[in-house]
């Protein structure tokens, strides 16, 4: 039976690009309006604004007992969509039909008073998500014991600790009971343990037969909860199914293509008198038919370039940046006496090596151990998505390498029973 | 299923008030959080709300009996005219801007969770109740001291509290509508109750305006009657009422009321995308 049915929605947005000139008082928008009426010509009132689409004709149907989950890049209408069924916004075109009563949970701890105690803003909280007192009452101590604050439900909430808090807003969602629950990255807060009970939560929920919609940008999580998923691409629903199809399309379409760089004629090349590149790739080698790069694939890269003196002594360094900046790791080869002609170089990464996230490299051509002839910045980029197995526990990994060492656990002396 | 929906791009779906009573615990709750919530971290705590009117008075005898030498109707003690009318205006003034600010004071919640959102300045009532209630102790307080007691008219006092509250929603609602759009309204609403406190009977009697050829003019103010109707509900027929100021008090605040719901209706689903 299907619960929820989205027909043509879509959501319409007037940017206005006169950030400086909106008439956010009464005062400029008469001035604006007398402006507009004495100087019609004026090109900034057409100019100034400017419709965005958020979401475009969007049609779905979720059926009960549906783990949906929303993936897609940012801006991609995951949030409009949410808003929209959650009932905070309308669309501006086309209809949705829910049977079924509705929690969303867009941010954990909606309404807390910072000067009410926790047992109050449990009562509030409960009340703004559409529970009842008798249900409130009911689960009261199971949300108490879930949020693990039972010494602190008589402190006001602006005591918490930011855990604390997480945890407490967390729990009093967990324990609505609507047929259809919405949830937005909430995963993408609290400690190890407490996303391990959130999840295990939420799989609860879907067992009894209720419907969950849920967006996160940790695919990990996505897998391990969801049995179907929508992928949105700047506002539209470009594919549905299950999960882990729609988790490989996703990949594909975000891991950065530039993983290959080349050029066909020396004159084209960059470099100077000393040196051309000739082409720089990062070659990875999928482990399954998923053509992405995530933590278990090794990766070899392949350096070349002209060298245009009759003979040098030369090596390569390689640098390895995380997306922010900060060098991972640097490498080297031995240096070498080269003659005029192509010199190719190439580095392996292995698998379960660096940890998920964006990398940036650049190669550098070093002369007589000493001198950078050339040096190639950000030459390459590529994601290294998540993957896990054996474990229940999905928050970001941290550390930018993520190696797998020797490092075992054995029981050395056992307890005797008598 | 009982419980279903149609979201479409008017929202004006046929369950609104359906809906509006069965968050009827949320408005509760939301009035009880914003009166525990009003004096934590004072010193004074509820006292407040007794030393706000008691001083307000004390300086109005002062200055409109002694130093402006204002006359009171005749028979009724200065001070009791001026807490009487005080208090039922007080309600009207707190009520009004606790309203007219109550989306913008609460846009956590409008931009995250759906409810009707004419809960939140239905629950901002609650505040200028319990002051209300407070000040009109102090009033029966003052009447023991004076040894004054109400007559029969006392039971007309739920009809002017009502009065009152519709009054105030009729304009309040209007303002929080446009004070999500326009932050405006924030400056505005104490400047009008400001006004309003000179404009309405409070500092004196209607009896010294009766005679004036704008008395009719002065009549459209919905709250002279409201005001004066409560004085003479406290303090009988030596307080000065014209029955008539009624009509315009219900004409006005109806229409106010009736106008004020239906633009807050029109113009509640784009809240979330002004605040």
């Amino acid at each position: 039976m299907s619960v929820i049915t989205a027909e043509n929605i879509s959501k319409k947005y007037i940017i206005d690009h006169k950030s400086s000139k909106r008439s956010n008082s009464i005062r400029d928008l008469v001035s604006d309006t007398f402006d507009s009426i004495f100087k019609p010509n004026k090109e900034e009132n057409s100019k100034g604004k400017e419709e965005f689409w958020a979401l475009r004709d969007v049609n779905f149907s979720i059926q009960q007992g549906d783990r949906v989950g929303i993936v897609g890049h940012n801006g991609a209408g995951k949030s409009t969509l949410l808003k929209i069924l959650s009932r905070i916004t309308n669309p501006t075109t086309g209809q949705v039909k829910i049977s079924g009563r509705v929690a969303s949970l867009l941010e954990v701890g909606t309404g807390f008073h910072p000067e009410l105690t926790g047992r109050e803003n449990i009562f509030l909280n409960g009340a703004i998500l559409g529970m009842n007192k008798d249900e409130i009452r009911r689960s009261f101590d199971a949300i108490v014991d879930f949020a693990g604050v039972e010494k602190f439900l008589d402190t006001p909430v602006k005591r918490y600790s930011s855990g604390m808090y997480v945890r407490l807003g967390f729990a009093i969602a967990a324990h609505l009971e609507p047929e259809i629950l919405i949830i937005d990255e909430v995963l993408a807060v609290g400690d190890a343990e407490f996303q391990k009970k959130c999840l295990g939560k939420m799989r609860d929920v879907s067992d009894s037969g209720r419907t969950i919609l849920f967006v996160s940008h940790n695919l990990v999580a996505v897998q391990a909860l969801c049995n179907k998923a929508f992928f949105f691409e700047k506002g539209t629903l470009v594919d549905q199914g299950d999960t882990t199809h729609i988790v490989t399309t996703y990949l594909s379409k975000i891991s950065q293509k530039n993983l290959e760089r080349q050029w066909e004629s020396l004159n084209e090349a960059p470099g100077n008198d000393q040196v051309r590149i000739k082409s720089f790739k990062l070659i990875p080698e999928y482990q399954d038919n998923l053509m992405h790069i995530d933590v278990r694939t090794p990766m070899q890269f392949q350096f070349e370039f002209w060298n245009l003196e009759e003979e040098a002594n030369l090596n390569l360094s390689m640098h390895l940046y995380s997306y922010t900046g900060e060098c991972i790791f640097n490498v080297g080869t031995t240096s070498q006496n080269f003659a005029k002609g192509l010199v190719t170089g190439s580095c392996e990464i292995p698998g379960h090596f660096l940890n998920d996230g964006s990398y940036v490299v650049s190669m550098m051509i070093v002369k007589d151990t000493s001198t950078v002839v050339y040096n190639m910045e950000e030459a390459l980029s590529f994601d290294v998505e998540d993957y896990r197995e054996g474990v229940t526990w999905y928050g970001k990994w941290p550390g930018f390498i993520r190696p797998q060492l020797n490092f075992s656990i054995r029981q050395t002396e056992p307890v005797v029973n008598d | 299923m009982s419980h279903s929906v149609t979201i479409k791009a008017d929202g004006s779906e046929k369950d609104y008030w359906k809906d509006l009573w069965r968050n009827k615990q949320l408005l509760w709750i939301l009035s009880k959080r914003d009166i525990s919530v009003r004096y934590k971290q004072t010193l004074l705590g509820m006292a407040w709300s007794v030393v706000r009117p008691l001083m307000t008075m004390l300086i109005m005898v002062f200055v409109f009996s002694f130093v402006a030498k204002l006359r009171p109707d005749p028979g009724v003690p200065y001070p009791l005219m001026v807490l009487g009318g005080l208090t039922i205006w007080l309600f009207f003034a707190n009520t009004f801007s606790q309203i007219s600010s109550s989306i913008t004071l609460n846009s956590n919640l409008v931009t995250k969770v759906y409810f009707p959102r004419l809960i939140m300045p239905l629950s901002a009532v609650a505040v200028g109740f319990i002051d209300f209630l407070i000040s009109l102790v102090l009033f029966i307080i003052l009447c023991v001291w004076y040894q004054y007691a109400p007559g029969w008219q006392i039971v007309f006092m739920p009809l002017f509290i009502f009065l009152t509250f519709m009054t105030s929603l009729g304009f309040g609602l209007f303002f929080a509508v446009v004070n999500v759009r326009f932050r405006d309204i924030g400056q505005l609403v104490p400047f009008i109750i400001q006004i309003g406190f000179y404009v309405c009977p409070i500092a004196y009697s209607s009896r010294l305006v009766e005679d004036s050829w704008w008395y009719k003019y002065y009549n459209l103010n919905p709250l002279v009657g409201i005001i004066d109707g409560f004085r003479w509900c406290l303090l009988g027929d030596q307080a000065f009422f014209n029955p008539a100021s009624l009509y315009s008090t219900i004409i006005v605040s109806l229409i106010a009321l009736s106008i004020s719901v239906m633009y807050f209706r029109k113009k509640e689903n784009t809240f979330v995308d002004h605040i």
